[in-house]
């Protein structure tokens, strides 16, 4: 790839122990949940196209940059995504029902229907809600990781971000931060290439994004986002020296997004065939399954199983989503404060009776 | 009770969440060793540590983002930008996130923070250290919006607005930081959110305003009641939530109502009061409504004298409005 400059596995300068290399059982189980992500994101993009669901951000092509960096953390750490982070939030073991839940906005959404689908969240889990505006938990992830240091609780934060946030307010507000202050923070940049239509080259003169961090006073890192172990190791080595009071880190994984920004994008307007086959041709899902293969961890028919598994576990959630009855009509004044004022509850008593006479329908 | 001026008042406030709350942490620009350029933290960080009273680099973005994940985390942040003027690169924060998280995660994150920003004119501050930004935030849901205009109202209400469960946005009449001074009780003094204050009775012509207008519309009401007309002025203190029912029952007894705010007028929070007046008081209404404002133009440096509400101003429009009709 033309100017893909790639730094080694783990990257010696922001290393103080050795990184073991994940056990052959943790190698099978990433690829298991490369291969869930990547089963639903295709059921998902046809539940959009099919009109069950009104929206959705794929991530594939960005599977084994997501699955490595969250396995590289403990469940203590605490995620805050973006809107593309489907692998990240399987690696956290977040159940795939409240996920299509959420897609849907049905009745066992835990979000109450209150978002488009992709932007979840789940304190249980550790894994803040996302928004839409791109950058802004960047800051936030910094003011958790001081709160935390406040309270002596040694934990993580990580920010999840693509190539177009670099270019955003809080990317230099939060590194800023981040190198001030010296927080435990991991900013996980998956540089995919394309911030919808604008190629990596036009959003920063920068060879690289991770040398951005350099002006902040930390590291930043180069790393293959399409090798699962590449990954892994990077951001173990970052947590790894950020919980030993060495301070923050800048990875940026260098992936492709392999779909569109979303489903209302059609990357034929500005990207070619040409530029997508070459990437197709370093799929990190393929890649990963030769290596299995080679490693003989893995063989044809257990790949087969894995994907039917992750299809029929989907279907089942699909199915247990739409039969479920849809989110109460008046629910969406609450949560607004921790007790709904009397204004608004004026304003849900006069939806309440207008529903009531039949004069709008939810 | 001890006399104090108001941002006094709001360094005692902010001692005692610090004295009481481990969870409270203050940051901001210039707020831990200089104390803030007001002085509103003045010996905090001395006495708390800088762990806890944090200068941080000159972001507004940066700082109201980091407050937000401190709260996320179960602490309860202070943030102060250090003049409202400069609020805006944290826009973002405040309006993308700070207001929506408790709602776009299902209630599953609240963000109890209060940030702290001194507003308003008459200090020869300009475009830049002088506006009045309030109706931005009052407009969006998820936000509390609260302005004191005295000193035991500054401790009472910042130590309620701390103690909430909600984003409050505490805006000091920094005009009046220091001209105005009064007992303030000491230890945990709370005025509750969303009750005004009726700080003068009176019976022909109502008067709502807030924070550095307050006393304005005091003097204004006592030269009038010299040429005989009664006064009544309620100070909102909260602008959101609204106390509705003071609004509704002070202009049903006076059928009169006059509404001054600093800010230009057009879209201004002066608006949504006229208009609930119109929707739920109008046949209590003997006059039009009125509102003394700002003009719709920036702040003025020079001529800042003519573009604020002053006294003259004040008194003029309650006094037409006691003849309307």
């Amino acid at each position: 790839m033309p100017g893909l400059v790639l730094a080694d596995r783990a990257p010696a300068e922001t290393t103080s122990a050795p990184i073991p290399e994940p056990a052959p059982a943790e190698l099978v189980r990433a690829y298991r949940t490369m291969v869930f992500a990547r089963a639903m994101d295709e059921r998902c993009l046809t539940l959009q196209r099919q009109g069950r669901i009104g929206f959705y951000v794929p991530l594939q092509g960005q599977e084994a940059a997501q699955v490595g960096s969250a396995s590289a953390l403990r469940p203590e750490d605490w995620i805050f995504p973006a809107y593309r982070e489907l692998a990240v939030a399987l690696v956290r073991g977040i159940p795939i029902q409240l996920l299509i839940d959420q897609f849907f906005g049905s009745g066992g959404d835990e979000l109450k229907g209150r978002q488009m689908p992709n932007h979840y969240g789940y304190r249980r889990f550790n894994f803040v809600t996302a928004s839409s505006p791109v950058g802004t938990q960047i800051s936030q992830a910094v003011g958790t990781a001081l709160a935390a240091r406040y309270r002596r609780e040694p934990i993580l934060t990580i920010a999840y971000f693509g190539d177009g946030t670099t270019s955003s307010n809080d990317f230099h507000a939060g590194l800023n931060l981040a190198g001030v202050f010296q927080t435990p923070t991991i900013f996980f940049c998956q540089n995919n290439q394309w911030a919808i239509s604008l190629p990596r080259e036009r959003q920063t003169h920068s060879t690289t994004l991770a040398v951005k961090a350099e002006a902040y006073g930390l590291p930043g890192v180069v790393v293959d986002g399409t090798d699962f172990r590449a990954v892994y190791a990077a951001v173990a080595a970052a947590r790894q020296r950020a919980l030993g009071g060495g301070g923050p880190t800048l990875i940026e994984a260098q992936v492709y997004r392999l779909g569109p920004h979303s489903t209302s994008d059609d990357p034929k307007r500005y990207r070619t065939d040409e530029e997508l086959n070459a990437w197709k041709a370093r799929d990190p899902l393929a890649r990963f399954k030769l290596e299995l293969m080679d490693a003989k961890l893995l063989n044809e028919d257990q790949d087969h199983a894995l994907w039917e598994a992750a299809r029929q576990e989907i279907a089942r959630a699909v199915a247990q989503t739409e039969a479920t009855p849809p989110v109460p009509p008046l629910s969406f004044f609450d949560d607004v404060y921790a007790v709904v004022p009397p204004a608004l509850q004026e304003e849900r008593r006069s939806l309440e009776q207008l529903l009531a006479a039949g004069t709008v329908r939810p | 009770m001890t006399e104090l001026t108001l941002v006094q008042a709001v360094n005692r406030a902010l001692r005692h969440a610090l004295q009481n709350d481990p969870n409270v942490i203050l940051l901001g620009e210039d707020i831990g060793v200089n104390g803030g350029v007001f002085r509103a933290t003045e010996g905090l960080q001395k006495d708390f540590g800088a762990e806890r009273v944090i200068d941080t680099p000159l972001s507004e973005t940066g700082i109201v983002g980091a407050a937000i994940g401190m709260a996320l985390y179960g602490l309860r942040p202070i943030p102060e930008i250090q003049f409202q003027d400069f609020i805006f690169p944290a826009f973002d924060q405040i309006v993308s996130e700070l207001a929506k998280f408790r709602y776009r995660s299902g209630g599953q994150y609240p963000c109890p923070l209060v940030l702290r920003a001194p507003y308003g004119g008459g200090i020869k501050g300009g475009l830049y250290h002088s506006q009045s930004n309030e109706a931005y935030f009052a407009h969006t849901p998820g936000l509390k919006v609260v302005i004191p205009s005295s000193p035991a109202d500054a401790k009472g209400l910042l130590l309620s607005s701390i103690a909430d469960e909600d984003p409050v946005l505490f805006f000091e009449p920094k005009r009046i930081y220091r001209s105005v001074t009064g007992e303030v009780p000491d230890g945990d003094h709370r005025v509750p959110l969303g009750t005004a204050a009726t700080v003068r009775e009176g019976t022909d012509v109502s008067v709502f305003c807030y924070g550095a207008m307050v006393p304005l519309c005091t003097a204004a009401a006592e030269r009038l009641a010299n040429d005989g007309t009664s006064v009544e002025v309620v100070d909102l203190r909260t602008l959101v939530p609204l106390d509705e029912p003071a609004l509704l029952a002070s202009v049903e007894k006076t059928g009169r109502a006059v509404i001054v705010h600093e800010a230009p007028r057009f879209c201004g929070y002066g608006a949504e009061l006229a208009a609930i007046l119109a929707e739920k008081a109008l046949y209590s209404l003997q006059a039009p409504v009125c509102r003394v404002t700002g003009y719709d133009t920036p702040f003025p440096y020079a001529l800042e004298n003519l573009y604020l509400p002053g006294v003259e101003r004040i008194a003029e429009a309650i006094r037409s409005t006691a003849r309307a009709g």
